[in-house]
């Protein structure tokens, strides 16, 4: 933790912020939604980056935190009048954080492929559960809701245009990344870390380390489910097809592609496979998934760290 | 709720015949699984690209018997193809990647087919029109020959796994990978060719399924995720586990279908997948490893 590599990395952290913030100033409106859902997207694959890159369990399951944190912002959307914004994150969060309990409780005493089957299945049964319960989720058509003020009652009270949005997303994926950051700083953190390096030696040298793992669960279930508030907000509906397990599938594909272990790596990797969709979609229309799948295969091969995986080491320090 | 006898017949049979089907495709999957520790996520896809060769033959040639083994060859070779290109050069690594790989083919087949196919859901002919009478129901004896036909490939899968060179040789690369080795088994090639004959299986249940609900693009997904359940509740790589496991699994599921929408049946093997990993994560049907 030199001196230097503090200037640098915050120099470098405060020019891509900069960089974010100012860019609805500069971008058609088309363009400001699309950097608003990179963020989300880029925050939902650094919340599994917490299990996948930290403490070296792939969850296949993180759509069901992130279907759930919608879900939850949609009910509290439809049922209160007029909809309230903060009361949707406090739904949000906590069927997902309720969601993530349950899950890994269950999921965090099995390792490996089986760690990821089980998350896997456990979110095709919310699917499922979603997809067939039509009198209180609308089924397969969703729940569309009106977009909530920005406002703190008595204070202000501001409508969301896609500039306001882009900032009000930025801010929260910034402060999550923060706080991300330093919960993989701290000593439960490293412990994480040290269930991802040798398992059987952080049992022994006397952590509970199926404990942590369940936190490491919920915590990373906690964030899916942020991610999935912000867009329920941003686009204003729920629908099951962001719970069935092929999001999750995108959600590793992020990560791999942009690093994982680097919490910014998987928000590159959604930039890089989004941007990428969008071009090929130009050409391939709705077939552009054949040549983004060869990419990522070519990438799993070839590139198994990802995009910023040169950059892990100087990242976490 | 009461539910007649008769009904409950019916379902028995629906469910064996589909568990048959099941063990074909999971049979495949758990030859891989538990020969290479590849988690195929790409089988369902084998399945429905099986079917839609099968398709494609069948209008050409008209015979469907033509039609199953052509797509079963065609499928054997491409699941080779996959073998060495995308799986060969993950060996060694963790067998995580390997899910990853499958994950990225799975989704360029699936829209591959999308896009060459189309959505519309197209249609094979079933070879053996007659039906008989079950109670009020007059009850294809296509879906009964299906079973039998599952039933006889997997009997000479196990005949070529316990007398073929070639089977004796997987069985070994099964048990010691590096003594296999040793033993001048070329190894390499056991990999691949059970790859091909695991996309082979698929292939076939593919086209033995696709005149009960027609073939589409989406069919593999629904049928790779039961196959998992299924390897992993029969216990990894072990043929008779997941046989009894996929008749189970259909049972469950058909008689869970008497009481809920079949698409919620299927919540009934997602709990036995959960409570099997729970309790007896060796497997339901596997002598318990001393």
């Amino acid at each position: 933790m030199t001196e230097r590599h503090l200037f640098v990395y915050w120099t470098g952290f405060t020019i891509i912020l900069v960089l974010l913030a100012a860019a609805p100033l500069a971008l058609p409106e088309f363009w400001q939604r699309f950097m608003t859902e990179i963020l989300i997207w880029g925050l939902l694959a650094m919340s599994s980056d917490i299990l996948i890159g930290y403490t070296g369990m792939v969850s296949f399951g993180h759509s069901a935190f992130f279907g759930l944190g919608m879900y939850g912002a949609a009910a509290a959307l439809v049922t209160t009048r007029p909809p309230s914004l903060w009361l949707a994150f406090a739904y949000g969060l906590i069927l997902a954080a309720a969601v993530a309990a349950f899950v890994a409780y269950f999921s965090t005493r099995l390792r490996d492929i089986y760690f990821a089957i089980t998350t896997l299945i456990f979110s095709q049964i919310f699917y499922v559960i979603i997809f067939t319960s039509t009198s209180l989720t609308g089924g397969e058509n969703g729940i569309n809701f009106r977009r909530p003020a920005l406002a703190i009652p008595g204070l202000f009270s501001i409508r969301f245009t896609p500039a306001v949005m882009h900032w009000f997303v930025l801010g929260v994926v910034v402060l999550s990344y923060l706080l991300l950051r330093r919960i993989t700083q701290s000593p439960f953190g490293m412990v994480l870390q040290s269930i991802r390096e040798n398992e059987a030696r952080t049992r022994a040298v006397g952590y509970a380390v199926e404990r942590y793992k369940i936190a490491a669960v919920m915590l990373s279930g906690l964030f899916a489910g942020l991610a999935g508030v912000l867009y329920a907000i941003q686009n204003q509906f729920a629908a099951p097809d962001f719970v069935f397990f092929l999001v999750s599938g995108e959600v590793v594909i992020y990560n791999v592609i942009g690093g994982i272990g680097t919490l910014v790596g998987p928000v590159v990797g959604a930039a890089f496979f989004l941007l990428l969709r969008e071009a090929f979609s130009r050409f391939f229309t709705e077939y552009y998934l054949i040549p983004l799948g060869v990419i990522f295969i070519a990438m799993v091969i070839f590139m198994p760290r990802g995009l910023l995986g040169f950059a892990r080491r100087w990242l976490n320090r | 709720m009461e539910i007649p006898l008769d009904q409950i017949l019916i379902q028995t049979i629906n469910g064996v015949v589909t568990g048959m089907i099941l063990a074909l495709v999971a049979s495949g999957l758990t030859l891989i699984f538990g020969i290479m520790d590849v988690v195929n996520f790409a089988h369902g896809e084998l399945f429905m690209l099986g079917a839609y060769v099968g398709v494609l033959t069948l209008s050409a040639t008209g015979n469907f018997w033509v039609a199953l083994l052509v797509a079963s060859l065609a499928i054997t070779l491409l699941g080779a193809l996959i073998y060495l290109t995308t799986l060969r050069p993950l060996i060694g690594r963790d067998p995580l990647t390997t899910i990853l790989a499958t994950f990225g083919v799975s989704l360029v087949l699936q829209n591959y087919a999308l896009w060459q196919f189309g959505p519309v859901a197209r249609k094979i002919q079933e070879p053996i029109t007659g039906h008989f009478q079950l109670f009020y129901l007059d009850y294809p004896w296509y879906r009964l020959a299906i079973a039998g036909l599952a039933a006889a490939i997997i009997g000479a899968l196990w005949l070529f796994l316990k007398f073929g060179t070639y089977g004796i040789w997987i069985r070994a690369t099964t048990q010691d990978r590096v003594m296999a080795q040793a033993m001048g088994i070329p190894v390499p090639w056991v990999l691949t060719t059970v790859f091909a004959i695991g996309s082979g299986m698929a292939a076939a249940s593919g086209v033995l399924f696709g005149p009960l609900v027609g073939v589409n693009s989406q069919m593999g997904t629904s049928w790779v995720l039961r196959a998992f359940i299924v390897v992993v509740v029969g216990g990894m790589g072990s043929l008779s586990g997941s046989i009894a496991a996929a008749i189970f699994v259909s049972l469950l599921e058909a008689y869970a279908s008497l009481w809920v929408s079949p698409a919620q049946a299927v919540i009934v093997s997602f709990v036995v997948l959960i409570l099997t990993l729970l309790f007896r994560p060796t497997g339901l049907f596997v002598p318990t490893p001393k």
